[in-house]
């Protein structure tokens, strides 16, 4: 996907926070008027108004914009935050730190700090070689991808704020656990060799410096702008086809069709959807909509919450690109780690729910 | 191949392929041929490579040896700064 991206030298914006004021009362006003204007565009076309066409397009065509409002409004938002902590700023709050504050810290840091699963590599020697400790880095590494802007949007969009804090809990609480037990192993034997050279004699180059000191209210604004740009110009078309989908099992599979399958009294059902996760490779946003549309024919939340935290987190892909710094042992002590973890959650949801 | 002058640019993408990588690797060659400036272009994709620059984000943008940029596609203001 290599669209020509237009000419960003954006201009500067003056009255930045009156501006912002403006565009919050906009965003609720669309927001309030999403559902009847939905209802009104269903009525208005000519299908039978309880059959299962209106149902899936009643779907679609509210879920769609509320899903890519609330995502943009929380995206932006996310740029903003990007403003004020940069990977280099996290790696000195988490330099030297100890397990436990350390894994806490860096597991929460995960969900702030600007990150990209290509720098994954990068970050990990990085931290590494700023003293962070390969548990603590570990807790960031899983936290990062998992409990990401993007996912927490969306299942705040979808299920509301309860599901979304669950979410965020559940997945600081697998970071922060499996960082500290990987800290606990002692299992820095397993980096690649080249790699513990480096922790052992400290950069010398200068990193470079990202002052954010300077910043004011029109780049901070600018960079949330930047950020919605590029990450919902994106994941929309994932959007639209998730939507869609779900769309269509809403409206045509029949209730309680997945509750034999992905209920809770299926006790294989968790460990079957962690292990269906790994090899599924997806952003949250493409997986969101289908989770949604599962749990309304009665699958169980802790099994699709499972799910959707292995495919996000246990991607084979990403599995290869650390492969470079970590020996296999390593790898695979990591990942079953976090599979455990994600297990534990997706039975703990479905017996606490 | 131009041959290599003596004021000619050289600068270094740093990142492992991924698509806002390449990204930037085409925004700075299409600035470069705009406004005519000669560089010596590199993509550095060798994990130990890139960490002798200290770089936590990708990818990064070293000119002329030195690390100017880390994370995200640069801008194209901050393209025609290093070009210059």
């Amino acid at each position: 996907m290599s669209e020509s991206t237009p000419d960003l030298s954006t201009p500067r914006l003056r009255h930045p926070r009156l501006k912002l004021a403006i565009a919050a009362v906009v965003w609720f006003a669309l927001y309030e008027l999403l559902e009847p204007f939905s209802h009104l565009l269903v009525n208005a076309l000519p299908i039978a108004h309880e059959g299962h066409l209106a149902g899936a397009l009643q779907f679609f065509l509210y879920d769609t914009p509320k899903v890519l409002l609330l995502l943009t409004g929380v995206v932006f938002l996310m740029g903003i935050i990007h403003t004020y902590i940069s990977a280099e700023r996290t790696r000195s709050l988490l330099a030297g730190r100890g397990l436990g504050i350390g894994n806490a810290m860096a597991a929460s840091l995960g969900i702030v700090t600007p990150f990209c699963s290509c720098s994954a590599v990068p970050l990990f020697i990085g931290f590494l070689q700023a003293g962070v400790p390969l548990g603590v880095t570990f807790s960031f590494l899983i936290a990062a991808p998992m409990v990401n802007e993007i996912a927490l949007g969306m299942l705040f969009a979808l299920f509301g704020f309860r599901i979304a804090a669950l979410y965020l809990a559940m997945g600081l609480l697998v970071a922060i656990l499996a960082g500290t037990l990987i800290g606990r192993l002692r299992l820095e034997g397993y980096l690649e060799d080249w790699v513990r050279e480096l922790q052992q004699k400290p950069a010398v180059a200068p990193g470079i410096a990202q002052t954010t000191s300077h910043l004011d209210w029109s780049d901070r604004v600018g960079s949330g702008l930047d950020h919605v740009r590029d990450v919902v110009g994106k994941v929309w078309p994932y959007i639209v086809a998730g939507v869609a989908l779900g769309a269509g099992i809403h409206g045509y599979v029949p209730e309680d069709f997945m509750a034999s399958l992905m209920g809770r009294d299926a006790w294989w059902a968790v460990p079957a959807a962690v292990v269906l996760g790994v090899p599924m490779y997806t952003n949250a946003a493409g997986v969101i909509p289908i989770v949604e549309a599962l749990l309304a024919k009665g699958a169980a939340l802790g099994t699709v919450l499972a799910f959707m935290m292995s495919v996000i987190a246990l991607s084979a892909p990403e599995m290869l690109i650390l492969r470079k710094v970590l020996k296999p042992r390593l790898i695979a002590t990591f990942a079953g780690i976090v599979a455990s973890g994600i297990l534990v959650v997706g039975y703990v949801f479905n017996i606490v729910l | 191949m131009r041959a290599k002058g003596k004021n000619m640019k050289n600068i270094k993408v740093l990142g492992s392929g991924c698509s806002n990588c390449r990204a930037t690797i085409e925004r700075i060659e299409q600035r470069a041929n705009e406004l005519h400036v000669d560089v010596e272009l590199e993509k550095v994709e060798e994990i130990q490579e890139i960490m002798r620059f200290n770089v936590m984000s990708t990818p990064g943008v070293v000119v002329d040896g030195v690390l100017v940029h880390a994370g995200g596609v640069p801008k194209p203001a901050q393209i025609d700064q290093w070009l210059r």
